[in-house]
Formats: C-alpha cells, structure tokens, sequence
C-alpha cells in the first residue's frame, strides 16, 4: 500500500495543505477498464442468480430447482448404468422441453432478483456515476441471466452424457446429441434471460416482476400447447408446425429438430425449409428485441 | 489546475434553462454549490460527471472534458446523490465491495479499501448488518463510504446532510472537512443551507435559476469585515450623503446604512453626523457578512461594488 515517499511521489494533490496522519491511504493501484469492470458485473450477477454471495435464503430456490432440474437426469444416468441398455432411457434433446416449468419457476425468481433491485432502490445512478455506461450493465446482466440459466439446463444434460459414457454406451451415438441439446439449451437461456429481463426491468416490485414472468411463460406454453393440439386435430400440418413459435421452449425445439437434426417430441416441427428459417429467424429476433428493450428501459433511468 | 473549469456551460431542457452561461474556475478545496431547490445544482452536477451532455459552452474536470472523457471522469471521481440509494438486503460491507469493483478495483484492493474507507466514515460493528436496518445517518455514511472507496481526487456530494438531526449533521460536516483536510480529497458539496457550508468550505459558488451569482472563498465572504450598520429614525438617504461626503464608503440595504470601518474615528463621523442631522440614532452597530445576504442581495451589486 501507500507509504508517505508514494504520496509524495505523487505530487500535490487537490486541497491538500498538509497530509495529517489519521490513516487514510491513497491509492495509486492500477484501475480496472471498462471491459473489466463488465466482466466482473457479468460474474457476480452470475453467481448471485445462484444466491452466491447472497444471502443464505436467496441460496434456497434456485439450489432446489437446479436439484429438481437434475433429479430425473441422475435418475436416467443411474437406470443406464444399471440395467444394461443400449441408449438411455430419455433424450438429451427433449429434456429441456419436458422440465420446462422449472426453469420458467427459476427465470421468475432470479430476473427480478438480477435487475428489479437496483432499479427500486435506485442504485442504478451509483453504477452510471462509474466507468461503466449503460449498455455494459445491460449487457453484463442479460449475459449473466442467459449463463445462469445455461447452467441449470447444461448440468443435468452433462449428468446424463456423464451417465452414458459410464454405462458405456458408444461415445459417437452419444456426443453428437448432447451437443444438440447444449445448443438448445443455450439458445433456450437467450430466450428465457431476454424475455424474463424485460419483464423485470419494468416491473421495479419484485414480486409483481415474479408474477409477471410466471404468468407470461406459463400462458405463452398454454396457448401454444392448446393451438397446437387444435390444429392437430383438425389436420391443419403447417399450423400446427408454426405453433411451436408461441413457447420459447417449442421455439427453439423447433430449431433442434429442423436445423441440428434431432428428434422432436412435439407432434410437429417447423414446414420444411422456410419454417426451419423462420424459427431461426424469430429466435434471433426475440433475444435482439430484448436486448434493445433493456438497452431503451435502462437510458430512460434517471441518475 | 483548476479543478472544475467551466465555460459559459447551458443546459437547456424544452421548457426551462437549467444551467445558463455558467462560466466559474473552481480551485481543489473544499468547495460549496449553493443554490435554492431547483437552482440548477443537480443538473451542474450530472454535467460534472459527463452524464449530460451540455446545450452549449464547455468543461473541464480534473483537466479533463466533459464531452469527451465522460468515462475517465468518472473514474476519478466520486458521486453522492441526494436521494436513498442503497438495497435494504445487503450488507454495507457487501455493497461497498460491489461499487469499488465497479469503480475498477481489482477483488481484494477492493476488500481492504471498503473495510478502511467504512472506518473513516465511521461504521464499525454494524457495517455486516443489512442495510435496511440502518438509521438514516448510518445511510448517509455508506453512501458516503461509496463515493470514497475508489480514492477518488473529487467527490461531489449532493446535499449530504439531508434528513440528518442536528448532531448528525454536525457528524458529517465534520467528516466532510475532514475529506478535504485530511484526506486530501477535494469536495464539491452542494447544498441550500447556507449556514453549513460556511463551517467547512473553503469557496463557495453561488447559483440561482442556473446562473452564477457569485464565487468567492469563504473567508471572503464570512470574515469578520470592518463594517457598521446604522439605522436611524428617518431620512436615511441624507445621512448617506453625508456620510459619503464625509469620505466613508456607505451602502443602504433596506432600511439600515452600512458603513465602512475605517478606524474607530468612523463612529465619531456617524455620531456627529446622525446629531447635525437631527436625526433619532436607533441603532449602530459592528457586524460582519454572512452568507445568507449573498441571497438578499440576488445581484450582488449594492454590497460588492460598496466594499
């Protein structure tokens, strides 16, 4: 730290007559950029969609969910190893589709808990009096949401490969699934963090931005579900295909199974070729669409 | 170097002009921004920091421009706000680690400095409780602990005494000149009590409807000035034509005369020419300038040019 020959050293400095020693030490350190600083926003918002480095009731939810979201993997892993199958007992890609709610449960909880805060309290105004602009906290949070919520849907995927390769199923039929369904679900994160921060960013009360994200999701995979099997019934092919545009979930099982290749649970997939695009194209416009609506919400922020 | 220099700076909103060709060379020290509510010292303030872009003119803080350096500004320097802006749920110590890694120090300078700085302002045993539970002069102490931890070489503090009793506000004027003396931080604090920022700043500037009124230091302002107040029964203007012929400087502020002290023969003058006059003497007095008659007097003119 300071010694008085560094203080010295450092020339006059503002309103200083006389350095009296009651302890305060300068800091001449180095001080970190820009790209640092989002960097360590983009950790700590990470880790805290995980309470770490909350408090130990903000570590109750989504410690449980991210167990519930690995309890039916374990259990799939550990029926493979078992009994001598020769594929496991469940698909990578449709694992994320089948706990859906869980993840929309954890999306609900830890958005408003990312964003909602500081836009309540009004901290955002000590953030922007800092080296940071406002499209880095943007970006950190939205990059940290999308992470967090990768890492729930990544793990129990890993638990179940993991799993696989223990009970010796053939490497190569394994891998190229897993990575499909990574994909997906890294694609599901984007959707997710995007559409639940927007949410959040409007809603300053937690529990109205918790409610909102629940209610949302939940309505958007009803609407989904009910149009889909309607247009299934009456033998409409081509809308019931579109329909998995409505759920961020069918959304990008859409694009599994149209463009990476895999099976899909879902009664149909995306038409052909130009309905492979379209879900494609959707998709990216979702996430680019929240990204601006965060990146407008936090300009209008007052300091 | 001028810590803030600023040239015919405007901030004009659709309807009403914030800041007007504000132009002031503001030393390191500790300064004072007076102003009513609404003076325009908030708006200066976010210009300060690089956060509004100005209508028209220029500035400079620490050297560097607003317009284009906005970022590196505010590295270097540290913002109070006036309002609450602190999460109940957390711990001082926690949120003060958090704003020093986003003011760019690495994880463990970080650490040291939060535990030191929150010393400084003085929390101690509390500071690893949440903060929802703090009183509002614990709060006012974190939010100052936040604007410190970086080290920064200016802090600007947005009226830091609000909402505080009047011992602590005594408490945090304290710590505000300490920041000044003994930390060798320069303070710019803004406020619209005058009599506060006369105990711990160095130069005041003064603004009302985002113009310059005036900026002088303090001791200028608030010394002890040779000057005596008459008031007498009637016909006050001919006693300050006479007085002037007399060769005293004299300046009328309502209804009292203000005279300069020259020696103590300048009470004989007044004495003698009050009874030639015939006038009744109701009071004479030895006073010196307080800040509040910056406002009195909006122009400054009467006093200034008097003296």
């Amino acid at each position: 730290m300071s010694t008085p020959g560094d203080l010295a050293a450092q020339g006059p400095r503002p309103g200083q007559g006389v350095i009296h020693d009651l302890g305060y030490r300068h800091y001449d350190g180095p001080r970190l950029s820009r790209g640092h600083l989002t960097r360590a926003l983009f950790l700590e918002s990470a880790k805290g969609a995980y309470g770490l480095g909350r408090s130990a009731r903000s570590k109750v939810m989504p410690m449980l969910l991210l167990a519930a979201m690995c309890l039916p993997a374990l259990i799939i892993a550990v029926i493979a190893a078992v009994t001598e199958v020769d594929e496991l007992p469940g698909g990578y890609t449709s694992y994320v589709l089948n706990v859906q709610l869980l993840a929309m449960i954890y999306v609900a909880g830890q958005a408003p808990a990312s964003v909602s805060r500081d836009l309540r309290f009004r901290v955002m105004p000590l953030y922007f009096s800092r080296p940071l602009h406002r499209i880095d906290y943007v970006a950190a949070k939205y990059a940290a949401m999308t992470a967090a919520v990768f890492f729930l849907m990544a793990l129990p995927l890993t638990i179940m490969f993991v799993g696989a390769l223990l009970a010796k199923l053939p490497i190569d039929e394994q891998l190229p699934d897993y990575a499909r369904s990574l994909t997906g679900a890294l694609l599901v994160a984007l959707v997710l963090a995007g559409i639940s921060l927007v949410i959040a960013a409007v809603t300053p009360r937690r529990g109205l931005g918790v409610a909102a994200i629940i209610a949302v999701l939940a309505i958007l995979a009803g609407v989904q579900a009910s149009v889909q099997g309607i247009a299934v019934e009456q033998g409409e092919r081509t809308v019931a295909g579109y329909a998995g545009l409505l759920s961020p979930f069918t959304l990008v099982d859409g694009i599994q199974h149209s463009l990476l290749g895999a099976e899909t649970p879902l009664p149909e997939g995306p038409p052909g070729t130009i309905g492979a695009l379209v879900f494609l194209g959707v998709t990216v416009l979702v996430v680019a669409a929240c990204f601006g609506a965060l990146v407008l919400r936090y300009r209008k922020v007052s300091i | 170097m001028a810590l803030i220099r600023t040239d015919a700076l405007t901030k004009r909103y659709s309807q009403v002009t914030a800041v007007s060709e504000l132009s002031v060379e503001i030393e390191p020290g500790v300064v004072g921004l007076i102003g009513a509510n609404g003076a325009g010292k908030s708006t200066l303030i976010k210009m300060i920091l690089g956060l509004l872009p100005p209508t028209s003119g220029t500035a400079t803080v620490l050297g560097m421009d607003i317009a284009t350096d906005g970022a590196a500004i505010r590295g270097r320097v540290g913002y109070m706000p006036e309002h609450d802006c602190l999460p109940p749920d957390v711990s001082a110590t926690e949120f003060v680690v958090h704003m020093a890694r986003m003011s760019g120090l690495p994880r463990t300078v970080a650490r040291e400095r939060t535990a030191d700085t929150l010393r400084h302002v003085g929390l101690h045993e509390e500071r690893y409780r949440p903060i929802g539970g703090y009183s509002t002069g614990m709060k006012q102490r974190v939010k100052l602990a936040q604007a410190l931890v970086h080290d920064p070489q200016l802090v600007l503090l947005d009226e830091p005494t609000n909402g505080l009793d009047p011992a602590g506000r005594d408490d945090m004027l304290g710590l505000i000149r300490r920041i000044g003396t003994a930390f060798g931080i320069s303070v710019l604090v803004a406020s619209h009590l005058l009599g506060e920022l006369e105990r711990v700043c160095d130069h005041v500037v003064v603004i009302d409807a985002g113009r310059l009124l005036r900026s002088s230091s303090t001791a200028d302002v608030t010394a002890a000035s040779p000057l005596i107040a008459v008031e007498v029964s009637e016909r006050t203007d001919e006693l300050a034509t006479a007085l002037r012929q007399a060769g005293l400087g004299v300046a009328q502020v309502g209804l009292l005369l203000e005279v300069d002290l020259q020696d103590d023969t300048t009470y004989d003058v007044v004495r003698d020419s009050v009874s030639r006059l015939g006038l009744g003497l109701i009071r004479m007095e030895r006073r010196r300038h307080r800040m509040s008659e910056l406002f009195a007097t909006p122009t400054g003119a009467t006093r200034v040019d008097a003296r």
